[in-house]
């Protein structure tokens, strides 16, 4: 069928199948691809344009139903003379884009209400930008960005050499990202490429026989069983792989691979779960650490005794002797629930053969990582492949494991072919890793004065069917566990247990999100117990710098959570007042204050994790920045240069990026714990500092010498010398810098140094609680971040604000559950409308160790925000929550029961 | 691959419908149902239909085509009668589902928690529905028969809604229970019209969403109502001896027990508003 329509103000014609999508058609077949998929359900918003000048997803409207109408999408947006639109000013100015994937759907539907309305105010913007999601930013930057775009437009900030550490200085990527130019996972597949379609277990746990698969084959190019895969298990440990590419006569979880279906799109997809001869044999799954750890459990991993991946520990002192002298001891038993990463861009990408070398285009936060894990599995060299990260749509961990990876690498070798593969959002949901559902035992107990004497926690966890990053959390839970605080007599215990639940994994925090509900609620009991106002409480017993940690580790520097309370202590005073006043007046609606507080090591715990970063000097005169690590939306790319920029001497604005790719740059680690700003950030500052004393040594200058660069000339100013340098005589300058952050490996005891820094944080919560129906409106979040130094305060803040959405999320509505909630109308993620207004408060406690003193947030933002709503739920209710999500339901409940004991 | 029609003529749709097809309006339903697969059925798109299109007021009441948008709903001039049926359009989805999404979509989708269906129950909504064979109309809660089922026949079409002019002033109401802000499919909802004669309820009518297979209107409450003045005491009058229509389940959302108790709260707080 023809359909003619007018497109971004252009009469266009489409050939195609009228039931097609308007943003498949979009994206696939009229190559504006700044429209992005992320559910294909009208959940997300991520597709919106303008039809008839009104916002519309994309996905729910047929391109039958387009003829003769008028189609406005994100690439339309720019002024006719190439300029960017205010809104999009605004939203690079605000830094309302972070991964991007979400913002040319944000910037549609905010152009829908600024067409309408010219000064909208917060509420009408909410109502506006309601039904799109994004899981980055935490959208209060989203609404500044809109509010301010019908203000007079904003003067975008370029630093001037040696001032770009600590400028608010728009990300280096922001213009892809608000143009819709940005390429994701799925957004440059080459057209002669064919698909993958993956057939997923529907069980999860079950025996199976593949059938003949002959007429399958007959239909498309492959039909890939575990018989396919060289090396059949990954995994992120060297010494576990346990996990199939392909599942070979067994499966652990509901939506495990089993088959990769190979061919032209339309035909991968047209074939049915039933028509794949699967003789399945179902099982009674082990479900939950209940079922794992029974007497005579199954094994969900037939080697691995009692389900348990790990266990291990910090002990320190005479825990039992000491709360026998405890004026005060407290006890808790927590549970959380999986909760999944919902990042807006599904697992998407596609490889080729390059001769005898396999090449990867892939979502991704680990490229070096994604390299050798192919190479194990294809059994090559680690030479023989290349990563080349696409943008990436959020991660928050999620794409720290394989996904898409090995089946288009695996079926591009053997067919010669390039090979694309895209999750959908249900197969993204039930396929891919989560956060750890954990069981959290916790007893603190402190002297008469509320000083903390002992602690006692376990912290048991499902880590799913398979290892992953299941021992990495095991590992930082017990280190972490304690809280922020100064306890002379410590135990702390973590275990994770196999079950067959997806694969817990990677999650923004490694457990330590789970930990802080515990000792952070231990914290409220304590301070109630001896009537101790709950914040100072905190400052009493937090640690300082000098203070020595659980592990008998000294934190020499930068330990600022009692700088962190100090700001906070006026916000929270006033609160008090304000939720009393409200209170005083009471209804069926109470507010409450709460206090959450904690710490994060920066990096891998207690292991090796270096960064390599490089700067090439053309003799054309171009600066570049070789970065290995990946920009996931959280900034890296900006703040890296800012950095080396700042190290060097030379604007931030003249370098150019080449980042992720494995061919081009230099391993930079992983992009998770945290990590970039502290462990690249010093790589880069040392390549920045490398260069600079080449410069300066080719002219012979001194170390406060200044550059400038212009053309292929450097001009380099020492005192009233001037002195210059071409480049085209010279010949490229090279410079580069390492970093691997100081730690030790732990003893039994878990003594040592994990971490070389840490990042430390308190967050205020205000909410109002309906006692009738148990619904928790988050009125209010003030936050205090010890970040070291803000590299790009912006860029910071956004963290800090994102972490707290995704904190908020974890706290009041998060749960995954197989089968139940795999898309995201059933697992419900915070909207527009449910993340309060954040004041961000900066601490800058230098960290001598990091880049002019930063260290990391990356984390940090999540980490107290459930533990402040829900001591906030427990000061307007006297409820205190031992179970999250805290969903309506449940609040109401609790609060019946605790009237009824009241009664 | 499936037929796709696209008719401009009531006439040719009902003729296509002499073969099964699946009914594509707003398309809200429909594709989230098709994620990651082919599409192959047989398809008509009752977009086009100019006769499905529009809000009127019509001899008795309002006649609602069965196309009509959500947003289409909000913008239109209708009196405090639709007041309640307003504030549930801005309750479906976010803006880009109310822009397609349609009133006759949410009604033949027919989950038990579709927002719409409430408060078409509490204006005593009719279902106009052709064929080739003639036309009829059923009341609402006739129309829907079970979650995902409705007393469409095989070659039936939806064509309007119709909504009785009420005998008295009215006022009309909607609240809905969700875990969210937006975006959210309801735990529980609630929705009441109350005609008004010298300042007490000549007639009441009361509905409750996602509490039954079926969206209920709560007859006992009706006739609690009847009769009684119209201020803050209309609140108490609800009792949960009213609820025996409802019969909520636990799901990924809520417990039955807590649907229950929620049921109480919202009516109460919808009546007080309706006083108010």
């Amino acid at each position: 069928m023809k359909v003619a329509f007018t497109l971004n103000g252009t009469a266009t014609v489409w050939r195609g199948l009228p039931v097609t999508r308007l943003a498949a058609a979009l994206r696939d077949d009229l190559g504006l691809t700044g429209t992005k998929v992320g559910c294909d359900a009208g959940d997300c918003g991520a597709c919106t344009v303008l039809l008839d000048d009104r916002q519309v997803c994309a996905c729910l409207v047929a391109m039958g139903q387009v003829e003769g109408r008028t189609v406005e999408t994100v690439e339309n947006l720019e002024r006719s003379d190439g300029g960017l639109a205010r809104l999009q000013e605004a939203f690079l100015a605000h830094g309302a884009a972070q991964c991007g994937i979400c913002t040319p759907g944000m910037l549609m539907a905010a152009e829908d209400l600024l067409r309408r309305t010219r000064q909208p105010g917060r509420a009408e913007i909410e109502e506006a930008l309601g039904g799109v999601l994004c899981r980055c930013t935490g959208y209060g930057k989203i609404i500044e960005a809109v509010l301010a775009a019908s203000q007079q437009p904003m003067v975008r900030l370029s630093p001037p050499a040696g001032a770009a550490v600590g400028a608010r200085m728009v990300r280096v990527d922001g213009h892809a990202k608000v143009t819709g130019r940005d390429l994701f996972g799925a957004d440059a597949v080459p057209d002669d490429a064919l698909w993958i379609r993956v057939v997923r277990s529907p069980h999860a746990r079950a025996r199976f026989e593949l059938g003949d698969l002959g007429a399958l084959r007959h239909r498309l190019a492959a039909v890939l069983t575990a018989a396919d895969v060289p090396f059949n298990g990954f995994g992120i440990y060297p010494d576990i792989k346990d996990q199939p590419v392909l599942a070979a006569g067994i499966v652990r979880y509901r939506g495990e691979a089993v088959l990769a279906l190979v061919g032209d799109r339309a035909t991968v997809l047209s074939i049915g779960d039933d028509e794949v001869p699967i003789r399945w044999t179902p099982e009674a799954p082990v479900m939950g650490i209940d079922a794992a750890t029974a007497a005579g459990a199954s094994l969900v991993q037939a080697d691995k005794p009692r389900n348990l991946l790990l266990d291990g520990g910090v002990r320190r002192g005479d825990v039992a002797t000491a709360f026998a002298g405890c004026a005060a001891i407290v006890e808790g038993l927590f549970e959380t629930a999986f909760v999944e990463h919902a990042y807006i861009e599904p697992e998407a990408g596609w490889a080729r053969r390059v001769g005898d070398r396999i090449e990867i285009h892939v979502t991704t936060q680990t490229p070096y990582m994604d390299r050798d894990e192919i190479a194990n599995v294809m059994r090559l060299s680690p030479d023989s492949v290349r990563i080349v990260p696409t943008a990436c749509g959020g991660g928050f961990g999620g794409k720290l494991d394989l996904s898409v990876q090995p089946l288009v690498a695996l079926a591009a070798w053997r067919l010669k072919r390039p090979v694309a593969c895209v999750y959908t959002r249900p197969e993204s949901m039930a396929a891919t890793t989560k956060r750890h559902p954990a069981r959290i035992a916790a007893k603190f107990g402190c002297d008469a004065a509320g000083k903390l004497v002992a602690c006692d926690v376990r912290a048991t966890f499902d880590t799913g069917a398979y290892a992953s990053w299941g021992p990495t959390v095991a590992n930082r839970v017990p280190v972490h566990a304690m809280g922020p605080y100064a306890v002379p007599h410590v135990r702390t215990w973590g275990e994770a247990f196999f079950t067959n639940g997806p694969p817990a994994g990677a999650f923004r925090g490694f457990g330590v999100p789970q930990a802080a509900i515990a000792h952070e609620a231990m914290m409220d009991a304590l301070a109630d117990r001896l009537d101790i106002d709950r914040l100072e409480f905190r400052h009493r017993n937090a640690l300082r710098a000098g203070d020595t940690t659980a592990t008998g580790q000294v934190l020499a520097h930068s330990a600022g959570l009692a700088q962190c309370l100090d700001a906070l202590r006026p916000h929270w005073r006033r609160a008090h007042d304000e939720v009393a006043a409200f209170n005083a007046a009471s209804g069926a609606r109470r507010r409450g204050v709460g206090i959450g507080c904690m710490w994060y090591g920066i990096g891998n715990t207690s292991m090796s994790n270096p960064s390599r970063i490089r700067i090439g000097l053309s003799p054309s005169g171009e600066l570049t920045l070789y970065n290995g690590a990946v920009d996931i939306g959280q900034g890296s790319n900006t703040i890296l240069t800012q950095i080396a920029a700042d190290a060097l001497g030379l604007p931030a604005g003249q370098f150019v990026l080449v980042a992720g790719d494995t061919d081009r740059t230099a391993d930079a680690g992983k992009t998770s714990a945290s990590r970039q700003t502290f462990v690249s950030g010093k790589a880069a500052e040392r390549a920045g500092h490398d260069l600079r004393r080449q410069i300066l040594r080719l002219a012979n200058a001194g170390s406060d010498a200044t550059l400038s660069l212009e053309g292929t000339r450097i001009t380099v100013r020492d005192g009233a010398e001037v002195r210059t340098i071409d480049l085209a005589a010279t010949g490229p300058l090279t410079a580069e810098g390492t970093f691997d952050p100081p730690t030790t490996a732990l003893d039994a005891d878990g003594q040592g140094v994990p971490y070389a820094t840490y990042a430390f944080a308190a967050q205020i919560a205000t909410v109002e609680v309906d006692l009738e129906l148990g619904t928790v409106k988050v009125l209010r979040i003030v936050a205090a971040h010890d970040v070291g130094r803000a590299i790009n305060p912006t860029l910071v803040e956004g963290q800090i604000e994102g972490g707290i959405a995704q904190g908020l999320g974890l706290a009041l509505m998060e749960e995954f559950l197989p089968e139940r909630t795999e898309n995201l109308h059933d697992y419900l993620i915070p909207t527009v409308g449910d993340v309060p207004e954040i004041d961000c408060i900066l601490i800058e406690d230098a960290e001598p160790l990091g880049p002019s003193g930063a260290k990391g947030v990356g984390e940090p933002g999540l980490v107290p925000t459930a533990p402040a709503i829900l001591g906030a739920v427990h000061h307007a209710t006297g409820v205190r929550a031992m179970r999250v999500p805290l969903l309506p339901h449940r609040l109401h409940e609790a609060i019946v029961a605790a009237k009824g004991k009241r009664a | 691959m499936g037929a796709y029609l696209r008719p401009r003529r009531l006439e040719e749709a009902l003729l296509a419908l002499d073969r099964p097809h699946v009914v594509l309006a707003g398309g809200t339903d429909f594709y989230p149902a098709r994620v990651g697969r082919a599409i192959e059925e047989d398809v008509l798109d009752i977009g086009a239909l100019a006769a499905l299109r529009g809000i009127s007021a019509v001899a008795g009441g309002w006649r609602l085509g069965a196309t009509t948008t959500w947003s289409e709903l909000v913008e239109a001039d209708l009196p405090p009668l639709f007041d309640g049926l307003k504030q549930a359009a801005r309750e479906v989805g976010g803006r880009q589902i109310q822009n397609v999404g349609t009133l006759a979509g949410n009604l033949c989708n027919a989950s038990p928690a579709a927002d719409g269906v409430p408060c078409l129950l509490a204006l005593d909504a009719e279902v106009e529905v052709a064929s080739r064979t003639g036309a009829r109309r059923l009341a609402l809660g006739q129309f829907i028969t079970g979650p995902r089922r409705t007393a469409l026949k095989p070659g039936e079409l939806v064509v309007a809604l119709h909504v009785p002019r009420p005998a008295h002033p009215t006022r009309s109401a909607f609240l809905k229970l969700g875990a969210r802000r937006y975006l959210v499919i309801s735990i529980a909802m609630a929705a009441a019209t109350v005609e008004i004669a010298d300042d007490r309820i000549a007639a009441a009518r009361v509905a409750v969403g996602a509490c039954s297979a079926v969206a209920q209107r709560l007859p006992a409450l009706e006739a609690a109502l009847a009769g009684a003045r119209v201020d803050r005491s209309l609140a108490d009058r609800v009792d949960p001896a009213h609820f025996t229509p409802l019969a909520p389940i636990d799901d990924v959302r809520g417990s039955a027990s807590y649907r229950s108790d929620a049921v109480l709260v919202l009516l109460r707080r919808l009546l007080t508003s309706i006083a108010s």
